[in-house]
């Protein structure tokens, strides 16, 4: 299977995360835009990563790699993505808890 | 040695007066710690009479490739001793002026005299630039903490003037760095061979910062509205000392390191300093503040200076640094005639003044002198500064229109006589009226000052030989640099 | 013996040391003290000038280098002095008349409190020994400091009473006219200087060949009009009227004998620089006799009797310039000697008789028949008022004929013109003489009450003076009477050797000279006795109408001066402080942090604060970042 297929996938992926983003009010839903738009960089790492890693081996000498280096990186980055989530969902909780909403259109002042 | 101690006398003595807090023992001991500072001067000045070199070079910031060189040269010596003479003749001629915490106002005196010098003496780009800030710092806070009533607007003005001026300057000196395999040293610049418009656009991040300080038209605004609203203390290093800040970094800094910039922008430079020259002296006549008037003046021998400098003959040159010299020495006598004035009557408007010669004889007298000193009347020393400047313009090869700018610039001589003329006569010829009819002749302390000032002046104006000696090499010097790359 | 000439610095010195005495130590000392100090050190200068004078006049000339003054690399201009023939002269002239002068005030300023009286002597002293210097000076530099030094006493003389405003202006206008005179010989000097290396006269006048035909006349004109302003040639000889405002000995010495005469005297110094230049010849000669004619109608119709002293002077420099114009230089200085003479006399006459005027009356309108009251101030009044108006033998006759024959050989209406300027003088001065000193008295009885002759302080300079007016012409004899009679011209004949050479020579046949004698001969007597006999008898007491108005008015010069110059000046420099400076220069530079603040509020809206909005942006820049690096990008 030709990496093309992983590349618009993750591409169609990062998308939809950017206009949720864009688009989306509710602070929920952007946060879950983003962790779509975290996990289409995890699909293009570990595409990458099975099917590319000889052209990396080809350019510096003496390097080892089974293709697996991308693919642990992701695992990195879902236990970063997990540890920021927790962090992410408990300021919204504080924010619904003040301001009895999670629409982000009400949180343009950083004081008061 | 001496170059270090000159720089640290002042520096730690400054630090020192922060921790003093008997206003009395604070104005004495920057008294005498400036007096100290001018020994030492002089006799740098005398060893240098007879041996070579008075250099301190140790390491500083090693890993930018900036060095703590300072050296006396010529030029330096001049303008460091006209440091070291300032100092205690301001601290003398204003010994009765009262300040709300006279210990940091005397603290910061010194802390900018320390700068001054640094200036003065500094030989790598960096240092220069440290002690260019370090002068001027000290102001901003003078001039804000005890200047006049619009104090605050005023000092921001300057603040924002100088130090965009200085930014520039800042980025020109990195460029530089780049340039010269990144060392300030400033044999490393003069070796420098950049293409011509490279120089040229350099050529101007030096000259504006140097601009603001001089002050050139149209650069000049924030001049007499700070020399106006200042203590007048602190205008005296303004305008006797700081604004040859701008003068010396255009021959020490730009002239020899970016000659071709120079050359091709030399008519444009002139031709602002020409018309400055007028402008400055007509808008003098008109001054009725006796602070604006001596400023609108000084911008006018100021532009005299700077077209000098561009005719970059020998004549121009020599005759640049020791006005240098002279002029700060007799700007400074009438900032203390002003200072006087403004003690005894409280008011510095000659419209409410007159008929002083009567009642402040001896103050009359010293004033004429320093004035005539200030429009350049033979024997006095002004004369022989502008004497060699004008005809280092006239016999300048740099531009083609040399008579214009000679002729130009020399109008300025009658339009001084006017206003300097119309001053005194305002000030202190004429009947007495209810404010001056109480007046006294002054005291001791501002008598001694002026009385140092006015044998300056005749020494300078009949004898300069030795002055021209101490800045011959150096002229040679900067003059055969730009000659090199002509 | 040489060493006479190598002490010529002491002829300086005495006066410097006098004004550093009365200066410094005026309040410890006694009036007569102060009189004494500064007299004699104008004494002792005397001395030393005639014992110079007496060396020199045997052929030996010196430069006397004191130190270096301004010298590095090619420039190099030492402190010198040069004692020479044309020196020697000047020498004695300002040491005697000045000495004179100096004795004559101890009385005529007895009423000035000790504090003003040793002012009034300190400035006197430094006035003769800035003129000693400029006379004394080798190069072109020392004689512009003495020049620029004689302004400045004249300044601080004009506005010795500081109290009067006005005495203040005039002493303002003398030395800022004297000013531009100074602005063009400082030209001049540059100029020299960047062509020749030196301004040293010897060198100068042997280095001519380095300047061109332009630079000589460039020179020589620009050094004409320093001499316009210091000797008060059209059209800088405004300020010498005003400057009567200073004490009368003042103007007899300042604004009559010495100062200015600096321009003549300079003139003549170069005189081989001028000769080379034809076109400023004719330039000086023009206008010394314009100058000579216009003061001349001017001093017809005043009526302060300072004032027409003060325009006679400026005539008679005219006349001056004209002889320097038509290359009579030893004319020109001749007439400089005899004119110190008279007209030291006639202003120090003046000054008697107004000291004897009660409260300071100038105006002769209110005088009349002083003649009984003041035998010797009317008799050395005569005695001058026949010598300026040129009667043989007088002294005055001698050197303006010798002017006006030189001018008659290089153009018949210089000549012309300039005998209707002699009849004009004669005229007007005996109008002054009979209207002060004929007829009957005229002020109030409290004044006539109060009329005395003065005392011997002032009638002794009077009569000496006097009679140098009387002998002084003497020893300039034209050949027409006396083979050899001209002594002056054969002891300055080494200082006008070299324009002589150059000099087309227009001899004059002795039928024309005559003739020509005959007519200022005539013009003169003739004006003279017009003037005695119509003012005698019934003074002119009404105010002048029609054209007399005009001349009364001095022609509205100073008017038009204002109206011209000094008012658009006045509204340039108001207009540059009140709007440029404010409006313009101010705000551009505060136009700079306005549009900066208006910028930033315009800029500060983009912040709204709203998170999306943040990330369309941001996701705009990546956009636009991508398509610049793939698409755009070339290579």
């Amino acid at each position: 299977m030709p990496i093309n297929y992983y590349l618009f996938f993750s591409l169609a992926l990062f998308c939809i995360g950017i206009v949720g983003v864009l688009t989306r009010r509710n602070s929920i839903i952007i946060f879950m835009c983003v962790e779509l738009m975290l996990n289409a960089v995890n699909v293009l790492l570990v595409a990458f990563s099975k099917m590319h890693h000889l052209a990396y081996l080809g350019k510096s000498a003496g390097a080892v790699s089974d293709g697996t280096d991308g693919q642990l990186f992701v695992f990195f980055i879902m236990v970063v993505a997990a540890a920021e989530v927790s962090v992410g969902l408990a300021i919204i909780v504080m924010l619904y808890r003040n301001t009895h909403s999670v629409d982000v259109n009400f949180l343009n002042r950083l004081k008061n | 040695m001496i170059p270090v101690l000159l720089i640290f006398i002042p520096l730690l003595s400054g630090l020192l007066l922060f921790a003093v807090n008997n206003d009395k023992t604070a104005k004495n001991a920057a008294l005498v710690s400036s007096i100290v500072t001018l020994g030492v001067s002089i006799t740098g000045l005398l060893i240098l009479q007879t041996s070579a070199h008075l250099v301190c070079n140790t390491s500083w910031i090693p890993s930018l490739g900036s060095r703590f060189r300072v050296e006396l040269d010529g030029m330096g010596q001049l303008v460091c001793l006209l440091t070291a003479i300032s100092f205690p003749l301001i601290f003398v001629a204003t010994y009765r002026n009262e300040y709300k915490n006279a210990h940091r106002f005397f603290a910061l005196m010194l802390l900018s005299q320390a700068g001054l010098m640094g200036v003065f003496l500094a030989k790598d780009a960096l240092l220069f630039y440290f002690f260019w800030e370090l002068a001027l710092i000290p102001v901003y806070f003078l001039c804000s903490i005890w200047g006049g009533e619009k104090r605050i607007a005023v000092t921001f003005k300057f603040f924002i003037y100088t130090f965009l001026g200085s930014l520039f300057m800042l980025v020109g000196i990195i460029y530089l760095y780049f340039q010269a395999n990144q060392s300030f040293a400033i044999e490393s610049f003069y070796a420098l061979k950049l293409p011509g418009r490279t120089e040229s656009w350099l050529f101007w991040l030096f000259f504006v910062a140097f601009a603001i300080k001089m002050p050139v038209f149209p650069f000049h605004t924030w001049q007499p509205d700070t020399y106006e609203q200042s203590p007048t203390a602190v205008t005296m290093v303004l305008s006797g000392i700081m604004v040859k800040m701008g003068i010396f970094g255009l021959i020490r800094w730009v002239m020899p390191v970016l000659p071709m910039g120079a050359w091709s922008w030399g008519d444009t430079v002139s031709l602002l300093a020409v018309i400055g020259i007028i402008y400055a002296s007509l808008v003098a006549m008109q001054q009725d503040d006796l602070k604006r008037l001596v400023a609108y003046s000084s911008i006018a021998h100021m532009g005299l200076m700077c077209v000098a400098v561009f005719a970059t003959t020998k004549s121009g040159m020599q005759g640049v640094m020791i006005q240098m010299f002279n002029h700060g020495i007799n700007i400074l006598g009438m900032w203390i005639v002003v200072n006087a004035i403004e003690q005894k009557f409280h008011t510095r408007k000659m419209s409410e003044l007159g008929g002083l010669a009567q009642k402040a004889p001896g103050l009359a007298i010293l004033l004429v002198i320093v004035a005539l000193a200030n429009i350049a009347l033979p024997l006095t020393n002004g004369f022989v500064g502008e004497f060699l400047m004008f005809n280092g313009v006239l016999s300048s090869t740099a531009t083609k229109y040399n008579v214009v700018f000679t002729v130009i610039a020399l109008l300025s001589i009658i339009l001084a006589a006017v206003y300097t003329l119309n001053m005194i006569q305002k000030v202190f010829y004429g009947n007495t009226n209810t404010l001056t009819a109480s007046g006294t002749d002054v005291s001791l302390n501002v008598k001694i000052a002026l009385i140092v000032i006015v044998v300056l002046i005749f020494a300078g104006g009949i004898y300069p030989k030795p002055m021209l000696a101490v800045t011959n090499d150096l002229s040679d010097a900067i003059l055969s640099r730009m000659n090199l790359r002509y | 013996m040489n060493n006479i000439l190598q002490l010529v610095w002491l002829i300086p010195l005495f006066p410097l040391l006098g004004f550093l005495i009365n200066g410094l130590a005026r309040k410890a000392m006694s009036k007569s003290l102060i009189g004494i100090v500064a007299s004699g050190m104008i004494l002792a200068s005397f001395i030393v000038s005639v014992l110079v004078f007496i060396e020199v006049r045997k052929g030996n000339t010196q430069a006397v280098v004191l130190f270096d003054f301004i010298s590095f690399d090619k420039i190099h201009i030492p402190f010198s002095f040069l004692a020479d023939q044309l020196s020697a002269l000047f020498l004695l002239i300002i040491t005697g008349v000045g000495f004179l002068i100096h004795v004559y005030s101890t009385s005529y300023m007895h009423e000035e409190s000790n504090e003003h009286f040793g002012r009034y002597f300190a400035y006197l002293n430094l006035f003769v020994f800035s003129m000693l210097l400029l006379v004394l000076g080798g190069n072109y530099l020392i004689m512009f400091i003495g020049w620029e030094g004689v302004g400045l006493c004249s300044y601080l003389l004009i506005g010795f009473w500081f109290k009067n405003n006005d005495y203040n202006n005039a002493a303002n206008k003398a030395f800022i006219m004297n000013r531009i005179g100074d602005f063009a010989f400082l030209i001049a000097l540059f100029w020299l200087l960047s062509k020749t290396g030196s301004l040293t006269f010897n060198d100068v006048f042997s280095k001519t060949d380095l300047l061109s035909k332009t630079d000589i006349t460039i020179v020589t004109l620009l050094l004409f009009v320093g001499a316009t302003g210091k000797s008060a040639q059209i059209p800088l000889y405004t300020w010498l009227p005003d400057a009567m405002a200073g004490p009368t000995p003042v103007s007899a010495l300042i604004h009559a004998a010495t100062m200015v005469t600096a321009g003549i005297y300079m003139i003549a110094r170069s005189n081989i620089l001028y000769t080379m230049a034809p076109l400023t010849q004719s330039v000086i000669a023009v206008i010394g006799l314009a100058t000579a004619i216009l003061a001349a109608s001017i001093a017809l119709k005043q009526n302060d009797i300072k004032k027409v002293l003060a325009y006679s002077t400026v005539s008679q420099l005219g006349y001056m310039f004209l002889g320097l114009g038509v290359g009579a230089y030893t004319g020109a200085v001749f007439h400089v000697m005899t004119h110190a003479f008279f007209k030291a006399c006639l202003f120090l006459g003046a000054g008697s008789v107004i000291h004897a005027m009660h409260s300071q009356q100038q105006d002769i309108r209110y005088m009349g028949g002083l003649r009984k009251y003041m035998p010797w101030t009317h008799i050395t009044f005569l005695l001058a008022c026949i010598a300026i108006a040129g009667i043989p033998p007088f002294s005055g006759f001698f050197s303006k004929d010798e002017i006006l024959l030189a001018a008659y050989a290089v153009n018949p209406i210089y000549f012309y013109v300039g005998a209707a300027g002699s009849l004009m003088t004669a005229y007007y001065m005996f109008r002054l003489y009979a209207m002060t000193f004929q007829g009957s008295f005229r002020g109030t009885n409290e004044q006539e009450h109060h009329l005395h002759e003065s005392p011997v302080a002032i009638t002794f300079p009077l009569i000496v003076l006097a009679i140098l007016s009387v002998i002084g012409g003497l020893i300039g004899i034209p050949e027409l009477f006396m083979k050899d009679g001209h002594s002056l011209a054969e002891f300055l004949a080494p200082i006008f050797a070299g324009s002589l050479k150059l000099q087309h020579a227009h001899a004059i046949d002795h039928n024309t000279e005559w003739i020509l004698l005959i007519i200022s001969v005539g013009v003169a007597v003739g004006g003279s006795i017009y003037g005695y006999l119509r003012f005698s008898k019934n003074p002119e007491l009404t105010d002048a109408k029609g054209f007399g108005k005009l001349l009364e008015n001095k022609w509205y010069v100073d008017e038009i001066y204002n109206a011209a110059i000094v008012n658009p000046i006045r509204a340039l420099s108001k207009f540059f402080s009140k709007i440029v400076e404010r409006y313009v220069v101010d705000g551009m530079v505060n136009g700079v942090g306005r549009s900066i603040q208006y910028g930033s509020r315009q800029i500060r809206l983009l912040q709204s604060g709203q998170v999306g909005n943040y990330i369309l942006l941001m996701v705009f820049g990546i956009v636009i970042f991508f398509v610049i690096e793939f698409f755009l990008k070339k290579g």
